[in-house]
């Protein structure tokens, strides 16, 4: 079996109000020298495919088809045996 | 003229928008549970607000593949028109109907109440009986209302005469302060007001409600069978 790590996150053109709450947040309690935060999703998929490619691409059409916004968010894929 | 209200799991204004349909403007209208697959008989199918799914992933992201939603595409396609109203604006963003995406309101409230809309355009089945520039005022509820869309389909939106309603103090980040958009072929409305909560005075506002009788009228002289 095969874990597909996706990360969903917001498309740097794309201004992220909770990120930019979190930060804020952060620097209430005195961390200084944020330069940025921002926030995404991050979703595991445990896949039956019969290889690492396989879970890929399986995992790409997933965030193609529903996982991912593509008009607001972008996502990166990292594929481990299981 | 009859009008089907879609009904998903979670939509939770959907008994409001029929009971104005049938009790305030006397017209045939009929739930559509999202597990249909047919839209057959329908001249205008209302996709109402509430939180389709829970919400869960991105608003609308899963309502938009219930099997009632290809009759839906199809049914746009085809001409018919289709109003999408605050969690049924974000489906209908999700499913490509319209353009754009929903994000989380700047300031990251709920926010429930009555703001200010210009209505930019009367150009659209849905605004006919407004007069063009004019102020209205519908309530909002939403968490997720802070409309996105590009700089090149904004110019889009812009050019096209596609903004019907835009706030005038902007109460979630919007771009453009864009409260309702429609499509270019004019045929499908997303909004994020909720004018089936102020269609009758007794319930503090009636603002609303002309955008039902711009559809019955739109309705009444046009021989579109979507």
């Amino acid at each position: 079996m095969y874990e597909a790590q996706v990360k969903v996150t917001l498309k740097k053109t794309v201004a992220d109000p909770q990120g930019l709450t979190i930060k804020h947040a952060l620097e209430s309690f005195g961390f200084s020298g944020i330069d940025g935060v921002r926030m995404g999703k991050f979703i595991t998929l445990t896949l039956k495919s019969k290889d690492e490619a396989a879970a890929k691409d399986e995992a790409a059409k997933m965030c193609g088809k529903l996982l991912a916004n593509p008009i607001i968010e972008d996502y990166t894929i990292e594929v481990v045996k299981v | 003229m009859k009008f089907g209200v879609v009904v998903f799991p979670g939509s939770n204004c959907d008994q409001d928008c029929y009971d104005v349909i049938k009790n305030v403007l006397k017209q045939d209208v009929e739930f559509i549970w999202h597990k249909t697959t047919s839209v057959d008989g329908f001249d205008c199918l209302i996709i109402p607000g509430g939180f389709s799914y829970g919400d869960y992933l991105r608003c609308g992201a899963i309502a938009r593949f219930s099997p009632i939603m290809e009759s839906v595409i199809k049914f746009a396609n085809n001409g018919g028109l289709v109003i999408g109203i605050c969690n049924g604006f974000q489906v209908l963003l999700e499913s490509g109907l319209l353009p754009g995406a929903m994000m989380r309101n700047t300031n990251l409230h709920f926010i429930c109440k009555y703001v200010d809309l210009k209505v930019d355009t009367i150009d659209t089945p849905f605004s006919t009986e407004y007069k063009k520039g004019q102020t209205i005022r519908i309530p909002i509820a939403h968490n997720e209302g802070n409309y996105y869309i590009d700089d090149k389909g904004l110019a889009e939106l812009k050019k096209n005469d596609q903004i019907v309603f835009r706030y005038t103090q902007n109460p979630n980040g919007a771009v453009d302060d864009i409260a309702g958009i429609v499509n270019i072929e004019r045929n499908v409305l997303g909004l994020m007001p909720h004018p089936e909560r102020c269609s009758e005075d007794t319930l503090g506002g009636s603002d609303g409600r002309k955008i039902w009788e711009s559809i019955i009228k739109w309705l009444q002289k046009t021989s579109i069978k979507p």
